[in-house]
């Protein structure tokens, strides 16, 4: 199968290779062990799968500041990245 | 005695997924490999990192456009939700009327978007069309390819004449899914007009509220066609949405490394936003007894 043309590069392809992993483990856990509605530091009552969601969309907004505001190498944001995802499963 | 659950039924939006990752989740994966490659043209591309990204989030004219849209979907919003409200409340419940109501406001809704454009700019030509050479016969100058002002005015008018039906629509269909039940128990108790709305329709029709204002402002927020057909972005860069300079950076100047960025940064906006009102919309009330 060409896939040429969705102009792949080993970056992409570990970024979504990481994201895949992420979603199969949660998945995995879901099913051993399923979350119930819980309500943390949040405002609204969340799942597993939504804390999830909501870390992942502040890892992205923290890319966009990160690249817009700063000229500081993107690597050094994936520590932030992880305290991020941790702290939103964990108290969100 | 726990319940049994069948998980099998999952299997079932299987098809919906496979269309799904074929029509949007496989443009997605490319076009985030588009953001961080300088594409030259087929098999010829240069990794460049988050460039692109750099230079869109420092672009004026984006700033701009995406305040301008901004604007313009929070207007969207305001004016059509409580429209679509109002105009369910006062449609008949039952007979000829109300049937006619319903495919009254239904036309605009079939009529194709750059159709919408076109009917728009003839209807508010100063010179020939009903409501331009009104307005100007009654003294007050209109010319909406002149003016930024009147050009915001015809494109609210155009999207508020072609967006609130499908409101109206919603939220009658939520108030006919209302039991008379509870029109009755607020009638023993003597409730008024407003404390019915108020306790009994507007929380029933939360759902299709829900859904109403997600797809109102998704759609504002992606709105193309009909402001391309009718103003093209003029005056100047007045209406020039999101949509459109996105398309004049991908089609007009053929980047896509930066357009490609740039549909990123306007997924992501479209994402949260609508994850908001979903979680404002599913919340609210909720702490009501």
């Amino acid at each position: 199968m060409n896939l040429e043309w969705m102009a792949w590069t080993p970056v992409t392809a570990g970024f979504f290779i990481t994201i895949i992993s992420i979603i199969v483990a949660m998945t995995v856990w879901e099913v051993l062990s399923p979350s119930d509605f819980r309500r943390g530091l949040l405002p609204i009552s969340t799942t597993r799968g939504d804390r999830l969601f909501i870390g992942i969309l502040i890892n992205a907004y923290i890319t966009i500041g990160w690249i817009g505001l700063t000229e500081w190498n993107l690597l050094f944001a994936l520590p932030v990245y992880i305290c991020v995802i941790a702290s939103a499963l964990r108290f969100g | 005695m726990e319940k049994w659950q069948d998980n099998r039924a999952w299997f079932l939006v299987l098809p919906v997924f496979v269309i799904v990752a074929f029509s949007a989740i496989i443009p997605l994966l490319t076009v985030i490999n588009y953001s961080v490659q300088d594409i030259f043209g087929p098999g010829q591309r240069v990794f460049v990192g988050a460039e692109w990204f750099k230079e869109v989030l420092g672009d004026k004219r984006l700033h701009a456009a995406l305040w301008r849209q901004f604007l313009f979907s929070g207007l969207v919003l305001l004016i059509e939700i409580p429209l679509g409200i109002i105009i369910a409340l006062t449609m008949p419940k039952k007979g000829w009327g109300a049937s006619a109501s319903l495919v009254t406001l239904a036309l605009p809704l079939l009529i194709p978007w750059n159709v919408i454009g076109t009917i728009w700019i003839i209807f508010t030509r100063p010179d020939i069309g009903l409501f331009g050479a009104t307005i100007n016969k009654l003294g007050m100058s209109f010319d909406h390819t002149a003016s930024s002002l009147d050009a915001w005015v015809t494109l609210m008018l155009m999207e508020v004449w072609h967006w609130t039906p499908l409101v109206a629509l919603l939220a009658y269909a939520g108030l006919r899914a209302i039991p008379e039940a509870y029109y009755q128990a607020a009638k023993v108790d003597g409730a008024s007009s407003w404390s019915v709305f108020r306790h009994i329709q507007l929380p029933k029709m939360r759902g299709v509220l829900t859904i109403a204002v997600l797809l109102r402002f998704m759609d504002s927020f992606l709105i193309y066609a009909e402001p391309f057909v009718l103003t093209g972005g003029g005056p100047g860069n007045s209406t020039t949405f999101l949509s459109i300079y996105l398309v004049k950076i991908a089609v007009g100047q053929f980047d896509l490394g930066p357009a490609a960025a740039f549909s990123l940064i306007y997924f992501l906006i479209i994402l949260l936003f609508s994850w908001l009102f979903y979680q404002a919309l599913q919340n609210a009330g909720k702490g009501e007894g």
